[in-house]
């Protein structure tokens, strides 16, 4: 299957321009193919998403960005004021909220990546050797990935609620004096939120997993098991390194879920004391009446910074390869 | 490297795209909220027989009161109210494109300083001419409320509510508790209710916003009405020594307050006062809403909050306001004035006030005979009071109050021996937020 992909792309790739550069008859015969509503159609069909695209994305990110040394509290246009690098000082300076908001970001993706992650792996393992309801498990497993992020943070909060919710009235900590305040008390409510935000991304991982295993040839195992491997050995050594392209696409999605957190923690607490992020600075500061749009942007832009040096090594790496092959 | 074909192509795309969509959604918020103004108001009304409302009543009992002064305004004069309703708070969150774009012509809003905040910015006309007819309706105070900074008035008062503690007299009595009123008795009875295994002061503040509240009432008993609007306005320092006092008179009263605040609503914290697990609560009226049962409605009542200095004693209440204004350039403005006329009018708010209980009407002409005993109370602390005072979240700059406020006093009720290293940094980002704009 592999192998198939391979020879084809090159082909594929190569014939257009060899195709176009032979001489002009091809030319004119693609002029005739064309009809003018083709030429519409494809015009139509490529312009539009171009000006979507260029004006939804890139017109909107750089406005963005220039919108980071303003001040503008949203009220027309003649109200946004050049500030400069101001909102940035103050951010990095007076904000009381900005760097706990970067270190929660980081320690999402940290966490993500140590604890669900290899539990989705060990799940699809499992799943992968065809043991009986397999599928049952696996819409289990998966059932959390399908629920919309406010939906599983709503469920959260009523196990996590401080004097109803199931944890605290199964151990007996919603009185007086034992009390355990899951959603406020800065030192927990992170770990609680990770806790759901885990039991999401490890069905998540799991699906991808699976899906790369299912690409792993079958020889290989059978290889590997007459050279008299054991279980461990043969997914050290053999299944694990095929899986290479699928952790690839894991550590993507995952830095992904890691920054752009948000829902989880809007509806759990509203990204209170302890459970800032970035993405709920954003919004706080840009979204209500007399906005802050300026001061909101700059965290918009930190928030870009941080994204880009994360993706820029990953897409050079990437496109490295591709050229290479 | 047979795999760089379907990981490598597939991926740069969905990455970067998702990547952006974040910082894109961010931009739109931001440049987009001028285009997305067209998506407001009513647009069709040219027709001189109607006048649109733009409203924020989304919940079922406002929204059925309001259609009901709609119908009574329309038998009267013959014009149609042409409602347009919106989520409660998505409102609130659109209300600056809303403004900008094309707005009904007149609009729910909250009296204080959100509402001198679009006068002053041009995006609501003076409505003197209403007030001409309708100023004998209202007592001084709801007057001063109505004005804007330029001292012409924007806003029609339509209801309100006090803040004050509230309490079951059931458990007062059989305890033998005495409704303090000065600060020594308050501590004091904190203190017993603490002994009778009651938790003395319920407290939700998840929310965060319900301790701006307490903020509210310690702040004006202990320095007073006029210094209490200086710091909101952003003149006073929140380093002064009076803060610092306030916010020490807090940090004593503090360990009477419910545990585990900050992760409860205060729904929730209404519950263990309706429970009789709590002695007092310091909320709105509101909190009625949370006592469905009517034998315990019946049993609830509340005081004013406890006179700190006896310089001020109880003379200012927390009593939010809302109403109406009137949009910049209103389609059917003789339709919206004649509106606007007969929502200052006692008719108005009787009607509203038969459907929603846990208010009192703005108007002291407004009947009070349909009164329960609890919103007498409310009327009479209200009209009694020397100053009124709205909210800090609408007599300070919104984005103060959610963006430093509420995660300032957050961290206080968790942490109150910080109190010094926060108000300083209060004091930095109030300064650069007050001076933009």
């Amino acid at each position: 299957m592999t192998t198939d992909t391979s020879t084809k792309s090159p082909e594929a790739a190569a014939v257009p321009p060899s195709g176009a550069a032979s001489d002009k008859r091809v030319q004119t015969g693609h002029k005739r193919l064309l009809t003018r509503r083709d030429r519409l159609t494809l015009g139509l069909m490529a312009g539009l998403p171009t000006i979507l695209h260029v004006a939804l994305v890139w017109v909107t990110a750089l406005a963005s960005i220039a919108l980071a040394f303003t001040t503008w509290d949203g009220i027309g246009f003649d109200a946004i004021k050049w500030v400069g690098l101001e909102n940035f000082k103050q951010l990095f300076n007076d904000n009381p909220q900005f760097w706990p908001a970067v270190q929660h970001n980081v320690i999402w993706f940290v966490v993500l990546i140590l604890i669900p992650t290899p539990l989705g792996l060990f799940l699809a393992v499992q799943l992968d050797k065809k043991i009986r309801f397999s599928r049952v498990y696996q819409t289990a497993f998966f059932l959390p990935v399908v629920l919309s992020m406010a939906v599983i943070g709503f469920v959260w909060q009523l196990v996590y609620n401080p004097d109803t919710g199931l944890i605290n009235s199964l151990i007996g900590a919603n009185e007086p004096g034992k009390y355990i305040d899951w959603i406020g008390d800065p030192d927990l409510n992170l770990w609680a939120i990770l806790i759901a935000a885990s039991w999401r991304h490890a069905g998540y991982m799991m699906i991808l997993y699976l899906a790369g295993l299912k690409g792993v040839d079958p020889a290989l195992r059978e290889a590997s098991a007459l050279d008299g491997a054991g279980e461990w050995q043969t997914f050290k050594n053999v299944i694990f390194p095929t899986l290479r392209p699928t952790n690839t696409i894991v550590l993507v999605v995952t830095i992904i879920e890691a920054l752009r957190a948000f829902d989880l923690v809007f509806v759990f607490n509203k990204g209170a004391e302890g459970t800032e992020l970035l993405s709920i600075l954003v919004t706080n500061n840009i979204i209500g009446e007399s906005s802050r749009i300026g001061y909101g942007s700059a965290i918009a832009v930190v928030l870009l910074v941080i994204s880009l040096v994360v993706i820029i090594p990953y897409l050079v790496a990437t496109f490295r390869k591709e050229r290479r092959a | 490297m047979h795999h760089t074909s379907p990981s490598g192509l597939s991926l740069p795309s969905p990455s970067r795209r998702t990547l952006l969509r974040g910082v894109g959604g961010a931009a739109v918020l931001g440049a987009g909220i001028p285009l997305l103004s067209a998506c407001g108001g009513g647009g069709t009304a040219s027709d001189p027989k109607t006048v649109t409302v733009g409203s924020n009543a989304s919940d079922a009992v406002p929204k059925k009161a309001f259609a009901d002064i709609y119908a009574a305004f329309k038998k009267e004069s013959g014009l149609t109210v042409d409602v347009n309703t919106k989520d409660h708070n998505t409102f609130q969150e659109q209300i600056n494109s809303y403004l900008q774009g094309t707005p009904d012509d007149v609009f729910n809003w909250f009296a204080g300083y959100r509402m001198q905040f679009f006068a002053a910015k041009g995006l609501a006309t003076p409505i003197d001419d209403v007030w001409k007819t309708i100023e004998g309706n209202f007592p001084d105070a709801m007057k001063g409320l109505s004005k804007g900074e330029d001292g012409k008035y924007y806003f029609v008062p339509l209801y309100t509510y006090p803040w004050a503690l509230f309490y079951r007299k059931s458990v007062f009595q059989e305890k033998g508790y005495e409704v303090p009123t000065t600060w020594d008795d308050f501590v004091a009875l904190c203190k017993q209710m603490q002994k009778d295994k009651l938790v003395p002061i319920a407290f939700g503040d998840k929310d965060a916003w319900p301790a701006l509240g307490t903020f509210d009432q310690i702040n004006f008993r202990a320095n007073g009405y006029d210094f209490h609007v200086e710091l909101m306005a952003g003149k006073a320092s929140w380093t002064d020594a009076k803060v610092r006092k306030a916010f020490d008179l807090w940090a004593e009263i503090l360990p009477y307050h419910q545990e585990g605040a900050t992760g409860r609503t205060w729904q929730d914290a209404a519950q263990t006062l309706a429970s009789k697990k709590a002695g007092m609560y310091l909320l709105g009226t509101f909190v009625g809403q949370q006592f469905t049962n009517e034998a315990d409605r019946e049993d609830l009542d509340f005081f004013a909050f406890p006179e700190i200095d006896p310089a001020y004693g109880q003379d200012t209440v927390e009593a939010p306001t809302d109403g109406f204004m009137l949009s910049k350039a209103p389609k059917n403005k003789a339709g919206a004035v004649q509106l606007l006329e007969y929502l200052g009018s006692p008719a108005a708010e009787e009607i509203y006030l038969k459907s929603d209980p846990n208010v009192v009407a703005a108007s002291t002409k407004a009947d009070t005979s349909a009164y329960s005993p609890l919103q007498k109370k409310a009327y009479e602390m209200i009209s009694g009071a020397k100053s009124l005072t709205q909210f800090m979240d609408r007599d300070s700059r919104p984005d103060f109050t959610s963006t430093v406020m509420q995660p300032a006093l957050q961290k206080f009720i968790r942490d109150p021996k910080g109190i010094d290293s926060l108000l300083s940094s209060i004091e930095r980002q109030k300064k650069t937020i007050f001076a933009s704009s």
